[in-house]
């Protein structure tokens, strides 16, 4: 493994806060950085991975603490300052210029010049070496970047990253639009540049990578430093559990009273293999009519994918979908709506609620664009709409010609139900309805779809918090890494079962 | 290798010489060097300004200003030499008054995050409008420097000519070349106009490449004034009116993508000299109307932006 802790650390950060207005992101964060190791940084949503990379990175400026590099005390204003100092960081979606020449990608804003003329011979050979040496990769570099594969975007980025001497080399989820094989040649280059003393950082959400590359590895939760481990030393169960920040034998609960059993119960949607490559394997479920089903899985399992695969939002490559025993399926989002399905996006602010109507706008949105646009609901109707699903979920402020962007989240998530309910849906796919709504509003939102079930609706339930998942659905079904593992029901629902399945071997 | 990203260039190079020849078979004293001079004496300062233009353009911006700086120019140098002062105190203030509007522009664009179409769009009324607090009339120039070069002709080998106006443009597109692809400011601004979230993280200097480009584009349009007021020997508020919509159709022939990262000075280079060319063969054909001229860029541009759109389909997947 090589890290002892007597080798001095080559990064370390101590005692760093980070405030937003209204938010804590990070309180008192130490972290330590060893040349020569694989460190990863595990946590779940909003646990202040991403805060506390872009404090590293020169996107945020720390409010309190210490950075240090080498021993010394640094000062990191912007991404140029880190990149000067030796931090270099490579994003997920790949930060480079696609137009530009793979070569360019590599050296710009440091080409070889003569007299000021920029040197393309030198530069492009220069390319080409550092690319076979360090990378094992040989590909032309005189053609532009959008000509190979994200993987080998990638690999380039990387190249970069190391020619501007890095001492500290940021993967912030390198692998999440790989498949195996280029994953496999990515954990190559990473181990023959920590073999060469490169100390990096690797943020992923996938579990067996982790274990897979890693030496050590810093968990965060809730912006707070959980503690630092040995891979080794580090069990699953363990790092799962206090990524969720419950330890298992808290866990082992009263069986829970049997939810509605689904004896007779017909299937509202069957999915067979349905699936999408490099985003979720083929997974078989079905939803019965009046079920909650429950999606659980780490953050990047595939639980947003596989929603978006059933509502069409995203095109499955295999697979099939029956719609209450009907062939034919669901190929676009259109098709979804028109078999009474309605799909609440996790991201209630880019896909959800339209900032400056009125909450009685906002929820007669999906219903008159079911009608089509000449056949108008008169301003009465849509008041006495608009004021009955304001009563019936207890919207607050109960105005409906108040503007929704002034409303709290939780509201807004109502009235983005409101929205889908009203058209009278036969399912409803719920993701993360109730992330960051206070804990009142969100034991009103489980509250009510208990009640939608049993009138009647199916209802797909996604949501980080297991706690939330296990009360509401009557089956649930757990993802990891892109798979379906399980699928539990009855009295096999405990959050240590599904904890369990989550984690995996 | 052939590289897929020169098509563009070579449609466009085959199109030039296509029309060429069309025009060489169908009028007799159409294939001659002097019929290709005339080309570049008559579009000198249409080049110069789409130079810049490329560039602008290449970074992802527009600018709509230049046929009013143009404009604007000429009426600033018909007016000083008027009040006597000498053209080689003019030229240099004019030059400095292009790039300075650019440089505004560029800067408002950059601190204020304003869209270039609607910053460029104001400094257009701005420059249009200043001309007429200088003079609603045109201001006819006599300055003896500015009519010698006016009527400088600089014989070529075998009887032809070109005007001093033809050698400044030719060494703007020379130099624009030049920049384009040997100097770190071309570069980056190719990488501006590729992603300009990308050129921030990967720490190039965003901030001064898209405000020098602003004025590189201002400094053309001056430049292309100073060469304008050589041909028309006159100051007028309605001088190279909507040019600013024929660099942008040269530069767009050219193959030069409006979405910005991709384009060529060789191209602009034949993108200018196609309008030429069809504007020629109107004139030889004799009956037909100059907005024809018009028509056959209208349909032009269509094609290419089309042929653009197939050709980069398959590029840009890179971000979804």
């Amino acid at each position: 493994m090589g890290v002892t802790d007597k080798q001095q650390p080559v990064l370390q950060m101590s005692g760093i806060h980070k405030h937003f207005p209204g938010v804590k992101a990070l309180t008192n964060v130490s972290f330590r950085l060893f040349p020569g190791e694989v460190h990863a940084l595990m946590g779940e949503n909003g646990a202040g991975k991403s805060t506390l990379i872009k404090v590293l990175t020169g996107v945020y400026s720390i409010d309190q603490g210490t950075v240090e590099l080498e021993q010394k005390a640094i000062r990191i204003g912007s991404p140029m300052d880190a990149q000067q100092a030796g931090i270099s960081t490579v994003y997920q979606e790949v930060n480079l210029c696609p137009n530009l020449s793979v070569a360019e990608n590599i050296y710009i804003g440091r080409e070889p010049r003569r007299f000021g003329r920029i040197v393309w011979n030198e530069m492009n050979r220069n390319a080409e070496q550092l690319l076979k040496r360090r990378m094992n990769l040989e590909i032309d570099v005189t053609l532009p970047l959008h000509h190979y594969s994200v993987a080998v975007q990638q690999l380039i980025a990387i190249a970069r990253a190391i020619s501007i001497s890095a001492k500290v080399l940021i993967l912030d989820e390198p692998t999440s639009s790989l498949d195996r094989g280029e994953v496999l040649q990515l954990f190559a280059v990473m181990s023959r540049l920590k073999s060469e003393g490169l100390a990096i950082l690797f943020v992923t959400h996938f579990l067996d990578q982790v274990y897979e590359i890693s030496d050590r590895i810093t968990i965060l939760r809730s912006g707070e430093l959980i503690g630092e481990y040995r891979a080794s030393e580090l069990p699953r169960i363990d790092l799962v559990s206090k990524m969720i920040g419950k330890e298992l034998h808290l866990l082992e609960e009263l069986p829970k009273e049997a939810k509605s059993a689904n004896e007779g119960k017909e299937p509202f949607l069957q999915a067979t293999a349905l699936g999408k490559k490099g985003s979720i394997e083929p997974v078989d479920m079905a939803i019965m009519k009046g079920e909650i089903v429950g999606l659980a899985g780490l953050l990047g399992s595939g639980r947003t994918e596989l929603a978006r695969l059933i509502f069409a939002a995203d095109k499955a490559d295999s697979g099939e979908v029956l719609i209450e025993g009907a062939k034919g399926g669901v190929h676009s989002p259109r098709q979804a709506i028109d078999n009474a399905i309605a799909f609440c996006s996790e991201n209630r602010k880019l896909e959800g609620i339209i900032d400056d109507l009125t909450v009685r706008e906002n929820i007669i949105l999906a219903l008159q664009a079911s009608k089509g646009w000449f056949q108008t609901i008169s301003k009465k109707r849509q008041i006495e709409i608009a004021d009955e699903y304001i009563k019936a979920l207890n919207i607050n402020p109960p105005n409906p010609e108040h503007l929704i962007k002034n409303l709290s989240g939780g509201n807004q998530q109502k009235v983005l139900l409101a929205r889908w309910l009203l058209t009278r849906p036969k399912l409803l796919i719920l993701d993360e309805p109730t992330r960051g709504i206070d804990i009142g509003a969100k034991a009103e939102i489980q509250k009510l779809v208990l009640s939608l079930a049993r009138e009647g609706m199916s209802v797909l339930f996604i949501s980080s918090e297991l706690e939330e998942v296990l009360r509401v659905s009557d089956r649930i079904v757990v993802l990891r890494d892109r798979h379906k593992v399980q699928e539990m029901q009855g009295e096999e629902l405990s959050q240590s079962n599904v904890m369990k399945a989550i984690a995996g071997g | 290798m052939f590289n897929r990203k020169f098509i563009p260039i070579v449609v466009t190079l085959g199109l030039f010489i296509l029309m060429f020849a069309v025009g060489s078979f169908r009028y007799t004293g159409f294939f001659s060097l002097q019929v290709f001079n005339n080309l570049l004496i008559d579009n000198a300062f249409l080049l110069i300004v789409a130079v810049g233009m490329t560039f602008v353009i290449v970074s992802g911006g527009i600018d709509l200003s230049v046929g009013s700086v143009i404009a604007l120019t000429t009426m600033v140098s018909a007016s000083l030499l008027e009040q006597g002062w000498p053209p080689y105190a003019v030229i240099p203030v004019v030059l400095l008054m292009g790039a300075g509007f650019g440089w505004g522009m560029g800067a408002i664009i950059y601190y204020f995050k304003i869209q270039p179409f609607i910053v460029t769009l104001a400094g257009m009324f701005l420059a249009r409008g200043l001309c007429y607090v200088i003079s609603i009339n045109t201001i006819i120039i006599d300055d003896a420097f500015y009519t010698k070069v006016a009527q400088t002709k600089i014989s070529l080998p075998g009887g032809n000519f070109i005007s001093i106006s033809v050698i400044i443009a030719i060494v703007v597109v020379a130099a624009g070349f030049y920049i384009a692809h040997y100097t770190r400011f071309g570069r980056n601004t190719y990488a501006l106009g590729g992603s300009e979230q990308s050129a921030l993280l990967m720490g190039l200097p965003v901030k001064s490449t898209k405000i020098k480009v602003y004025m590189f584009s201002g400094l053309c349009s001056s430049l292309a004034g100073v060469v304008f007021t050589f041909y028309m020997l006159s100051g007028y508020g309605l001088h190279a009116m909507g040019l600013e919509l024929d660099a942008i159709a040269a530069v767009v022939i050219g193959g030069t993508l409006l979405t910005g990262g991709v384009g060529y000075i060789v191209g602009t280079f034949f993108g200018v000299m196609i309008q030429g060319v069809i504007q020629t063969i109107i004139s030889f054909e004799g009956t037909l109307s100059s907005w024809w001229t018009k028509i056959v860029i209208g349909v032009l541009l269509f094609v290419f932006i089309i042929l653009q759109k197939l050709l980069s389909e398959r590029k840009w997947t890179l971000r979804s």
